[in-house]
């Protein structure tokens, strides 16, 4: 089993989202995480997938995406040819005494304190996975209070577009 | 003509076709634009029933002269009619309820519509779409529900886009691999106005079914049939399906390879064909099922590898390499890894495998596969299907009662099964010799398709005889479709194989559950106890009853129901209970453990397996 980034273009239409993600798991397939926003054409949505399976598996799940009606097209993400983000949202604890630091860490991660408390604060964080694995472990001795975090969402690297490529690659 | 009663003397925009009318824009409502779309897509009949939401479309489905509609008693029924017209005809079936219960009773046909890839447009009313969430009366989000069961869904809130959305259902459900396709319709959509014009192009950029085969991958197969000593074409539904089966002849012929044809492709090549070894599978014959195991090439075509034919994975065709062929690609190398992938339709792929073939006996180079001929046909020989009476037995076999069924009817006509041992005799017992004659239900496995599939077909081809071979437990889950029969002048033949139990569960209870018999006692005919009274209820319904219990009555029977053309006629066949289906291979185990007959397995002589490495 490994983590694959699927990209996939959906025509951006009521209950698509439904299909996609009921598709992926009364097949059997794990979603670790799931983004969906609008692209550069009104009509096309994005999804960025990412499913924790085998080769075989990745086949399969790539196939039957392929097979809906309002899928256009399903690109697998490699990781060392695109980019890679998630957004974090961590509300931490803290008094007069920690804030300072809390601050210099954000600095070092190269991440945002967007609100402050008396006893804690909102920081805003951006970056691949791993990245913001090594910053919550630092934040952990001062009190997580609060994790949101988004899907992770990708794009090739390079001037091509998922759009250049022919319609159904994957 | 059932409606003819109701029906309205048609007025002259009614005779007007449909294209013409389609051509220029009117003024109409959803619903009548639901009706002129139908129309103009060409469909001849609908099964449904009426209700609250769906009620706007009946109203001008009571004037068109084009579309027949068909009442019938339960959705379910609607379902498998539409079904069993499909798979008769090769065209779509429709079929129409209202919102709630009335669509979730289409559930199970749509499912078993979905897993046999049978073209099928369901048509549903919704309730008005400032209801819809709220729990409103007889709302159930079917578009939902049936996500994972259709191959496309529509919900319509839009007068407007009901047209567009019933060209895209029918193109959808027809083409590619075929399958169920749901439009529901909300109520307001129906009532509102709009401007009717028949769309001239589909916009669907997402769904472009690859068609023709890549010829670099013919090639590659042509090269693995080339290299082939033992190879078995395994040959699915999908060929009828693609309507390919004298394309298929043609390839069959010119390659002289042994072939075997799944559940869902009995008489896709003529069940007389010197090549031909039967059906593979858990109830699959000795021939085929060796075939397929020591072969070492397997061709299959609109075939799906699934768990009833291969039986234990790891050991199925284990010397084989695979050829596969399907129009959707998410079949290729799901169960088995394929050697030599090909996505197109079985038309194409077989008519350029035909070229491929050909041109290699032409250069000289095609191998001489007739010491496999022989060997496979050997097979045939000494396990023929057959089926001998226990000693005590006084009751007739039922597989006699099927195999007359089918000899005295021939080859022309239609037979329906339901599911279960009738179902597995049916298949193997009547000879069929040309595609879309026999229907059954082979994915979903649904008992009580039989009569109204059988219902359907008999609509779509009114000139074939169509019989439903039936069980006992199955005949009782849905016949109530006879009235729908009788009253519509659909005369079709129903067999009940009454064995006064659910038979293959119970000989699942006499092999593997130590002969304990729960609940699968229907009491339909053993100790006379006769509830119900299958000749009495079909009395009931306008149907000709009769019975028939003796082994020297059952040719006498058949014909009498033979002649009778006018009413559907339903014949009790009381038939031993003990009897069982082989040759079988028990649920998971390896192929090569299938047994002729209770604890007796065929026996391979040393010759043939030694000939096997040289060869």
């Amino acid at each position: 089993m490994a983590r694959h980034t699927l990209s996939v273009l959906v025509e951006d239409k009521p209950g698509v989202l439904a299909r996609i993600s009921g598709l992926i798991s009364r097949r059997g397939f794990n979603i670790d995480s799931l983004a969906v926003g609008p692209t550069e054409n009104d009509d096309v949505s994005r999804m960025t997938i990412v499913v924790d399976v085998d080769e075989t598996a990745l086949e399969q799940v790539t196939k039957q995406l392929n097979k809906l009606i309002e899928v256009l097209k399903v690109v697998e993400l490699d990781d060392v040819a695109s980019v890679q983000r998630e957004l974090l949202l961590i509300k931490v604890r803290c008094d007069a005494h920690s804030r300072a630091e809390i601050v210099q860490i954000t600095q070092m991660f190269r991440c945002n304190v967007v609100d402050v408390g008396l006893d804690a604060v909102v920081i805003e964080a951006t970056g691949t996975p791993g990245k913001l694995d090594a910053l919550l472990e630092v934040l952990e001795p001062y009190g997580v209070r609060e994790i949101v975090q988004s899907g992770l969402v990708g794009v090739g690297r390079g001037g091509k577009s998922i759009t250049d490529r022919g319609r159904r690659s994957a | 003509m059932g409606n003819e009663s109701t029906r309205q003397i048609p007025t002259p925009a009614d005779v007007v076709p449909a294209a013409k009318r389609a051509a220029a824009p009117q003024e109409v409502t959803g619903a009548q634009s639901l009706v002129l779309a139908l129309e103009a897509v060409g469909v001849e009949v609908v099964f449904g029933i009426p209700g609250g939401a769906i009620l706007p479309a009946y109203d001008p489905l009571l004037d068109s002269v084009k579309v027949r509609h068909i009442l019938v008693r339960h959705e379910q029924g609607a379902g498998h009619a539409a079904e069993g017209y499909a798979s008769a005809t090769g065209k779509v079936g429709v079929c129409m309820a209202t919102s709630g219960p009335g669509a979730t009773n289409l559930v199970t046909a749509i499912a078993d519509a979905y897993m046999d890839s049978v073209p099928m447009v369901a048509i549903t009313g919704q309730v008005n779409s400032r209801f819809i969430g709220t729990d409103a009366f007889q709302e159930a989000d079917i578009r939902g529900i049936t996500m994972p069961i259709t191959k496309h869904s529509y919900l319509v809130t839009q007068p407007g886009d009901v047209a567009t959305a019933i060209k895209e259902a029918f193109h959808i459900a027809s083409s590619g691999r075929p399958g169920p396709v749901l439009v529901d319709i909300t109520k307001d959509a129906m009532v509102g106005r709009t401007t009717f014009e028949w769309p001239t192009d589909i916009a669907l950029p997402g769904y472009k079914p690859v068609t023709r085969p890549h010829h670099k991958q013919i090639r590659a197969a042509a090269k693995l049939i080339r290299e082939s000593k033992r190879p078995v074409f395994y040959l699915g539904g999908g060929i009828i399906r693609a309507d390919a089966s004298e394309q298929l002849r043609e390839l069959v012929d010119l390659a002289g390879i042994p072939l075997v044809t799944t559940l869902m492709a009995r008489g896709v090549v003529p069940d007389s064909h010197p090549l031909h070894l039967g059906m593979p599978g858990m109830h699959g014959s000795v021939a085929a099922v060796t075939a397929l195991q020591k072969a070492d090439l397997l061709i299959a075509i609109g075939t799906r590898f699934d768990d009833r034919v291969t039986g234990d994975l790891a050991s199925f065709a284990p010397g084989a390499k695979v050829i596969h062929a399907d129009i959707d690609p998410a079949e290729i190398s799901k169960n088995r890894v394929a050697d030599v992938p090909i996505v197109g339709d079985a038309k194409a792929v077989i008519e350029d495998l035909a070229v491929a073939v050909r041109a290699d006996q032409n250069a000289g180079r095609a191998p001489d596969f007739t010491a496999w001929q022989e060997r496979t046909r050997g097979w045939a020989d000494t396990y023929p299907l057959g089926y001998s009476p226990a000693e005590d037995a006084t009751a007739i076999p039922p597989q006699y009662v099927i195999e007359r069924i089918g000899a005295l009817t021939g080859p022309e006509a239609v037979y329906a099964a339901g599911v279960g041992q009738h179902q597995m005799w049916a298949a193997q017992f009547v000879k069929y010799e040309r595609p879309n004659a026999w229907l059954n239900s082979g994915g979903l496995g649904t008992m009580g398709y039989s009569v109204p599939a059988a219902m359907g077909a008999k609509v779509g081809e009114p000139d074939r005889v169509v019989w439903a071979i039936d069980g006992d437990g199955c005949f009782q889950m849905t016949n109530q479709e006879l009235a729908t029969c009788v009253i519509n002048k659909i005369p079709i033949k129903v067999a009940v194989i009454n064995n006064s139990s659910l038979g293959m569960v119970r000989q699942w209870q006499t092999l593997f559950y130590n002969e304990r018999y729960s609940n699968t006692d229907l009491h339909t005919s053993a100790s006379g106890s006769r509830v119900p009274d299958f000749v009495k209820l079909a009395e009931a319904y306008g149907c000709v009853g009769l019975r028939c219990e003796k082994a020297e009555d059952v040719d006498a029977t058949i014909k009498k129901a033979l002649e009778i053309d006018d009413v559907p006629v339903v014949i009790d066949f009381v038939v031993e209970r003990d009897a069982m289906v082989w040759p079988m291979v028990p649920a998971g185990v390896s192929n090569d453990l299938v047994t002729t007959a209770r604890a007796m397995t065929p026996v391979w002589d040393r010759d043939d397996d030694a000939a096997e490495g040289e060869r």
